[in-house]
């Protein structure tokens, strides 16, 4: 009798459903095909035409395997985890936030056929449960981050992450995803590029649920079998996050380099750097010239620069996961050049390339704002650069760059050398360059001067990801201004103006008392 | 404001509507595996030994390529357990006579749609021992618990990778730890792997039905309790790819099915 209602229940009901899912997915489909098949695929099989040109690649949804969820490892993700996806974009990839241009009811529909592409979803057995997350604990402080950095080490995230976090750990060269796709362990001090999010919050939802499809696994179970607690991993959480600076870094436009009165610091762990600010500037791919590149491995730099009247030092910190060359990085080069094989630039075999770094330069201060291509110049306007590569790297080379093509070496450094010291630490390089503020060619190789903004560019090469030649990290022009040296009149003119301010309040006063006893006599 | 308010009633109603339309499907599976009277006649009579038999020996031609050294330099507490040779993958394993271990031998089509087959209580035991997967290859049913324990102690994580089964991926940070996961659909193979240890890999082949094997090192395999039918048996290798025949029994009776892969 019971399964007769049923029976009949299953018979009738299908209509609305359907009904409702064919709105949903119709309008859905319209959506997806103007904003998403593009790099999806029509398909959503992840092979849209700009898939070609990503790294990391765009969701396969055929698989309805997805990173960012609040569910256990290899359940279906929730819809709101799917519409914070679309709604935020994940960090780090080529996904963007897409909150601002469709509408509510666009993202709920392109999430309904977005469901469509795998028959998982169709499967009620598999209704996807949140985890409970409960709350971020209280008593933070060192403690709790020595707490964080104990359980960081035991349960093996430097294995991938490294013992810094920079994402160069002993494994982190064998790394690849479902597809066999080059993966990155995350950099942790740039929590500004988690795929899912950087707060504290975010870090232990991923601890959690582990990213499906890539190497990261869940640490869940790890709770249920009493390894840790609640509270512990929760410090791993927080440790991770503190690795990171407290904002994303900012954009400033100009290097500012403080005169200093001591020696130059030529060594990049000389205590005089800790003083001076850092500037951070992001890097992208070069994707101008042929062969382009999609796939930089290097975000940004972080540059400190002083002075001391005759000579300037520029220290340049990046993180890279690998002291390049480096052999245990082979088999990832070839993943990666597997991959950009399919953009239009010519393949390649892998080898094992030097990581290296270039400084760009004007090769005289502009007057006006016209300065030369940013990227290396040409062939009527050259650039001046200062070259670094991790198979010599207590040398810099200063030549000439005529395009992405062409570098002339200047022979000797030309009378005005640049000197070069390197340090490689856990998955960071610090170079500083040092050269001479005057001189003697002052055609070719930039005299510095003092109080002018001087156009700067920064290249960057990470030989184990592939990178070499036009494969390579650039930035736009920015500015280095050296400080000038203070005159005496600046310390003196406040004093005269304060003195000279109060002798005429002193007159005001004296004047007005004088009038009004001179009335009052009358 | 009215419309809204109607927007939502509708809602919700749709939302039960549909919410109750779904419970069927989950009763229906209970439905078909309650009686296990009725629809494991065939696995019953396997317990029992009845049923035809199907054994064959694997061979390969040509010459083995050599397994891959593994460096296990950082990881210490896996090297040690390496006193005699040193660790090598697994790619391809053989024995006496060009007999081929690690393959996996099951009845890919010839059981009747209908027949079900309930999953043993008892868990297949996958270690991880060695920095390296025991066994290599194996079989499982549908349902029937994976116990994947940790014998070293360094971290491994235990990552499936799938896709007629949902995958996941795990870890386990030291020595003594298990975890049991379970698939709900045939798949030939489920891949497990360590991303810790590049190295790391096994192959789980997934079945609705018994009637599976792995070749040991003289590679043999039996396949026994069949009911009367003919088969397509399937013997699936990791890097020498797959080969079937087809094979017909009736009653007890025993038949042999060779398989010679050509090594490439």
């Amino acid at each position: 009798m019971n399964s007769r209602i049923l029976a009949l229940s299953v018979f009738l009901l299908p209509a609305p459903c359907s009904l409702l899912l064919s709105q949903d997915t119709t309008a859905g489909k319209v959506v997806y095909q103007k904003w998403c098949a593009g790099c999806h695929g029509d398909n959503g099989a992840g092979d849209g035409e700009g898939a070609r040109y990503m790294l990391p690649t765009p969701r396969d949804f055929t698989g309805a395997i997805y990173q960012i969820r609040t569910t256990a490892s290899g359940q279906l993700p929730t819809d709101a985890d799917l519409m914070r996806a679309i709604d935020e974009g994940l960090p780090g990839t080529a996904m963007p936030g897409w909150s601002t241009r469709l509408s509510d009811r666009e993202r709920r529909d392109v999430i309904a056929y977005i469901k469509t592409f795998s028959t998982f979803f169709a499967d009620t057995s598999l209704r996807p449960q949140p985890l409970d997350f409960g709350r971020e604990p209280g008593g933070g402080g060192d403690d709790a981050l020595r707490v964080g950095r104990q359980f960081y080490d035991s349960i093996g995230c430097r294995k991938c992450h490294g013992d810094q976090g920079r994402g160069d750990g002993p494994s982190a060269p064998t790394l690849k995803d479902d597809a066999g796709h080059p993966v990155f362990a995350a950099n942790l001090h740039e929590n500004w590029l988690f795929n899912g999010g950087g707060t504290v919050e975010d870090i232990y939802q991923r601890l959690r649920t582990g990213l499906d499809g890539t190497p990261m696994p869940s640490f869940s179970d790890l709770l249920e079998q009493k390894f840790l607690t609640e509270t512990e991993l929760w410090r791993v959480a927080q440790y991770v996050r503190s690795l990171s600076p407290d904002q994303a870094p900012a954009v400033r436009d100009v290097i500012r380099a403080p005169r200093i009165s001591g020696a130059l610091p030529r060594a990049p762990d000389d205590s005089a750097w800790t003083a001076v600010d850092a500037y951070w500037f992001p890097l992208v791919g070069q994707i101008i010239r042929k062969n382009r590149w999609f796939a930089p491995a290097v975000t940004g730099v972080w540059v400190k620069a002083v002075h001391t009247g005759d000579s300037l030092a520029l220290r340049v910190v990046w993180d890279d996961r690998s002291e390049s060359p480096d052999t245990a990085w082979l088999a990832h080069v070839g993943r990666v050049l597997a991959v950009s094989a399919s953009d239009d630039s010519a393949g390649e075999r892998p080898a094992s390339w030097p990581d290296q770094l270039a400084v760009q330069f004007p090769v005289a201060i502009p007057s006006g704002m016209e300065r030369p291509y940013f990227l290396m110049g040409s062939a009527s306007a050259p650039v001046y650069q200062w070259r670094w590569s991790s198979s010599s790297r207590s040398t810099a080379v200063p030549g000439l760059a005529r395009g992405v093509e062409r570098f002339d070496p200047i022979p000797g450094g030309g009378g005005t050398p640049v000197g070069a010291q390197a340090a490689y630490d856990h998955g960071q390089w610090r170079v500083v360059f040092t050269r001479a503020l005057a001189t003697p060619d002052t055609a070719s190789q930039l005299p510095f001067r003092t109080g002018r903004a001087i156009p700067v560019a920064f290249f960057a090469w990470d030989g184990s990801n592939g990178e070499h030649g036009t494969r390579m990290a650039i930035s736009t022009w920015y500015f280095l201004a050296l400080d000038e040296p203070v005159p005496a009149s600046v310390f003196i003119s406040p004093v005269l103006a304060m003195a000279l301010t109060f002798g005429l309040g002193l007159l005001v006063v004296w004047r007005a008392q004088r009038k009004t006893s001179f009335r009052r006599q009358q | 404001m009215k419309g809204r308010l109607f927007g939502l009633v509708g809602g919700v109603f749709l939302l039960t509507v549909c919410s109750k339309g779904a419970t069927p499907r989950p009763a229906n599976e209970s439905d078909a595996s309650t009686p296990p009277a009725a629809a494991t006649d065939e696995s019953s009579t396997t317990q029992q030994g009845g049923g035809a038999t199907i054994t064959g020996r694997i061979k390969f031609t040509g010459t083995a390529p050599r397994n891959r050294p593994i460096d296990m330099s950082e990881e210490a507490a896996c090297k040690a357990k390496y006193t005699t040779n040193p660790p090598a993958e697994e790619t391809v394993v053989t024995g006496p006579a060009n007999a081929l271990a690690n393959v996996f031998v099951y009845i890919r089509e010839g059981l009747p749609a209908s027949a079900k087959y309930p999953a043993p209580a008892t868990p297949v035991v996958l270690d991880q021992d060695g920095c390296r997967y025991k066994p290599h290859v194996l079989g499982i049913m549908v349902g029937q618990g994976l116990e994947i324990r940790n014998s070293d102690p360094v971290l491994h994580n235990i990552k499936a990778v799938a896709k007629k089964n949902r995958p996941f991926n795990v870890s386990q940070p030291t020595a003594g730890m298990k975890t049991t996961r379970t698939f709900s659909a045939p798949e030939v193979m489920v891949n497990l792997e360590c991303n810790v240890h590049g190295w790391m890999t096994a192959f789980v082949g997934v079945r609705p039905d018994p009637f599976y094997a792995v070749t040991g090192p003289d590679g043999s395999f039996t396949i026994n309790g069949l009911p009367p039918g003919t088969y397509t048996i399937e013997a699936w290798h990791e890097r020498f790819g797959t080969q079937t025949a087809t094979v017909t029994v009736t009653g007890t009776e025993s038949k042999t099915a060779n398989f010679t892969f050509a090594a490439r």
